[in-house]
């Protein structure tokens, strides 16, 4: 009797999905509060760019983990996003939210046109269109026309509000933006996770599966394609809002091929299609740069090895990874889940049953 | 491959914050002491690109600047403190050099930005480091921006502004090239606009038949120099950087056009120039010899020639070179960067005994600053511009040499006069007096 009572509660969790989303969502911001406020400044200021890269992966990882298609092309989007924070900010004084709901939309619309495109080709017809189009969107700051608008190789310096004074005088900056940011990231997880498990997610799973089939059984191939690839991109948009405000610049260097490449780096280290996989790639790609610039500097090595010993630790990790876990970190942390149920969780069940 | 468990979700924030917690061990220092500041050491930082296409010369500036301080350290430091020079790679890309200042000012608590490089880069830090009053010095750039003294206080520049150098450039050509067809090549931002700002103040218009821009990165300017060769013109002015300055060389020899070549310091220095002519022509698979083709180039020079031994700075910075870094090319950054780390040093002396970062920036706006340039610096209570000109100097021989005396402008429409006080002479030791 007492089993099937706690049991009710177990089977509402694992049925209702928002509940259990809303929840975790809540527990996230609880975590986020604690984390943010024992960090130092500049502690702040990296977990604010972990999860705005984490923003752009997950958008990129349900892309290319659960419809198939590949970007090489999405820093590209958080450029867009970026660019459009920055005008927003300068010429409409509009609150942040909403200048941050304009770079989605602009993201995302601009990802809708691209996903057209994208819904042809396949492959490495896709990979390297949108390859063209992380290479040559930030150049187009530097068109003669749009030089004036768009501040041209200089860029655009981003000016967003102080923290609110209600939080106090001497709120750190840093702070503040780790809390927009975390917020924007625990949000994108929460629509991202819903939405792979509805109807447009198992669209997704059965288009990659094969599109064949999918549109035998009544999915729109073309029509899913797109949209997942506008929503990629709108998060790709908002992670560029969010990355203008942090780093108080637009600027056409800061978007570079290696930014989309470093994206993916996320996607695929983390592991394709998994959300908390986005997560984990976007510490080790964001930190990693900085422990191993640290390390290299300590040890006071010739310029010719130090400044290469970021990337090199960079590719080694890389390669440990994928040799360990082919299916990414997350792949790793569910086996270790697994092992851990069968070590403990398991024989704790059967010791019950036994004694019923 | 499918988002199955949520809870994962969960457990990858907390990695974060794992992650994160570890990433900053170290706690705040007690709050009323100066930053980078103990009784036997001073801590600076500098954001260079030691990667990347803006790398070749410029990223010998960390080095060379490092070298100057060890010998510094190596006689005893300044008021006993020795100085420790943290340089980071930003690869010239803006949102590195954002990341990187903020990692030197809030984790590695430096006292001051002494250095960093780059106009397009350091632009983006300024406001940064003026709200958390951080001393940001000498910025390597000659952008005209850092001269404002009432919206940035903390910001100093440190080599002539492109304005300036136009100024003295055009100035030239109009003297000595007089009725001459010139020609602008122009790197396409605030270095090239502020350049033609100046030439434009003494180049007559009528005589300006074209102006050519190029974008860094974009390696092809065929089309630029072949318009430029179209119009025939006597003087071409190079607004570029050592780079562009060889690309634009090695392409008017394909077509057989070779004009007076007038170039600003930033992209004149003969060694850096010379090395990339050989270096681009090899990669094309030809064979040139880069020391015959820059001969004749003129340019305005603030530093002594590298290789005027008799030179009292450029003994002493020869001598450092030898040993600390024999194995970077002595060439004209690793003087400009020695030279700076020397005006970082007597500022320092000048803050007293227990300097503080307020103390370093009232140093430099009492001014009277001397050092290894040929002409004063503009430091005042109403001006953050570095030096104030520079001497005209053609190159003969793969070496830089001097005409004239040195000349001395603003960026505004003051006139070019000439400066006559003899250069100060390097301290003995090589170390600032307070």
């Amino acid at each position: 009797m007492t089993a099937l009572a706690a049991a009710a509660p177990v089977r509402f969790w694992q049925r209702s999905t928002l509940v259990r989303h809303l929840t975790l969502s809540v527990l996230g911001l609880i975590v986020l509060y604690f984390v943010t406020t024992s960090l130092d400044s500049f502690a702040n200021l990296q977990f604010a760019q972990i999860c705005y890269t984490a923003i752009a992966t997950a958008g990129l990882t349900v892309l290319s983990g659960l419809s198939g298609q590949i970007s090489l092309g999405h820093g590209a989007f958080v450029a867009v996003g970026a660019y459009t924070t920055a005008l927003l900010l300068e010429h409409l004084d509009w609150p942040l939210v909403l200048v941050l709901l304009g770079s989605v939309v602009i993201g995302g619309a601009l990802g809708s046109l691209v996903g057209v495109a994208a819904a042809r080709l396949r492959g490495p017809y896709l990979a390297g269109a949108t390859l063209a189009l992380a290479v040559g969107l930030p150049s187009l700051a530097d068109y003669h026309g749009l030089r004036d608008l768009l501040g041209g190789a200089n860029g655009l310096i981003v000016t967003s509000d102080p923290p609110p004074l209600s939080l106090g005088e001497s709120f750190p900056l840093e702070r503040w933006q780790a809390w927009i940011c975390g917020l924007c990231l625990v949000v994108t997880l929460f629509l991202l996770a819903n939405l792979t498990r509805s109807r447009i997610g198992r669209d997704m799973r059965l288009v990659r599966e094969d599109e064949q089939a999918a549109a035998l059984s009544g999915v729109h191939v073309a029509r899913t394609q797109i949209v997942t690839f506008g929503i990629s991109a709108a998060f790709a948009g908002l992670a560029g809002g969010l990355f203008a405000i942090v780093n108080s610049l637009a600027a056409p260097g800061a978007f570079t091929l290696s930014l989309s490449l470093s994206l993916l780096t996320a996607a695929v280290l983390g592991g394709l299609g998994s959300l908390a996989g986005a997560v984990y790639g976007a510490v080790i790609v964001t930190l990693l740069p900085n422990w191993t610039a640290d390390l290299a500097q300590q040890a006071d090595l010739p310029r010719a090895i130090y400044a290469n010993i970021p990337l090199v630790l960079y590719g080694l990790v890389l390669i440990v990874v994928i040799i360990a876990f082919p299916g990414g970190i997350q792949s790793g942390v569910r086996k270790l889940g697994a092992l851990l149920k069968a070590r403990f969780v398991r024989p704790l069940q059967t010791r019950q049953e036994t004694r019923r | 491959m499918t988002v199955r468990r949520p809870a994962s979700v969960a457990v990858a924030l907390a990695a974060v914050v794992a992650l994160t917690a570890t990433a900053c061990a170290s706690g705040d220092d007690a709050a009323e002491s100066t930053p980078g500041i103990t009784a036997d050491s001073v801590t600076i930082g500098s954001t260079i690109p030691l990667t990347g296409t803006a790398a070749p010369g410029y990223s010998e500036q960390g080095p060379a600047a490092k070298a100057f301080f060890d010998y510094v350290n190596a006689n005893g430091g300044i008021n006993g403190r020795k100085i420790t020079l943290k340089y980071l790679d930003d690869a010239y890309n803006p949102a590195q050099t954002v990341t990187l200042t903020k990692q030197l000012v809030l984790q590695d608590k430096v006292f001051a930005i002494v250095g960093s490089l780059g106009t397009p880069t350091h632009t983006k830090v300024v406001d940064f480091l003026n709200s958390s009053r951080v001393p940001d010095l000498f910025v390597a750039s000659g952008c005209t921006c850092w001269d404002q003294p009432e919206k940035n206080p903390y910001t100093f520049g440190w080599q002539p502004d492109y304005t300036v150098e136009g100024k003295i450039l055009g100035d030239y050509v109009k003297k000595n090239l007089a009725g001459k067809k010139v020609a602008y090549f122009y790197q396409d931002d605030d270095f090239g606009r502020d350049g033609m700002k100046g030439l434009d103040k003494y180049i007559d218009q009528s005589l300006v038949v074209t102006r050519q821009p190029y974008q860094p990165g974009n390696t092809d300017v065929a089309a630029q120099v072949s318009a430029i060769a179209a119009t025939k013109a006597d003087v071409v002015v190079l607004e570029a950087i050592p780079a562009y300055t060889a690309l634009f060389k090695l392409t008017s020899l394909k077509l057989g056009y070779s004009p007076t070549l007038v170039a600003s310091s930033v992209g004149a220095d003969p060694i850096t120039v010379s090395g990339l002519l050989e270096n681009f022509a090899k990669q094309a698979g030809s064979s040139v010899k880069g020391q015959d083709l820059i001969e004749g180039l003129v340019t305005s020079a603030y530093l002594p020639p590298v290789d005027d031994t008799s030179n009292s700075w450029t003994a002493l910075f020869k001598k450092i070179h030898d040993q600390y870094i024999p194995n970077v090319p002595f060439d004209g950054n690793v003087y400009y960067a020695m030279a700076y780390a020397y005006t970082f040093t007597q500022a320092l002396a000048r803050a007293g005994q227990n300097p503080t970062r307020q103390g370093v920036i009232d140093a430099l706006k009492k001014g009277g600053l001397a050092g290894p340039g040929l002409v004063p610096f503009r430091y005042g209570a109403d001006s953050h511009a570095g030096y104030t000109g520079g001497q005209i100097a053609t190159i003969s021989g793969g070496k830089q040499v001097s005409s004239g005396t040195p000349l001395t402008t603003d960026d505004g429409d003051g006139p070019v006069t000439p400066y006559t006080q003899p250069q100060p002479q390097a301290p003995a030791n090589g170390i600032p007096a307070a």
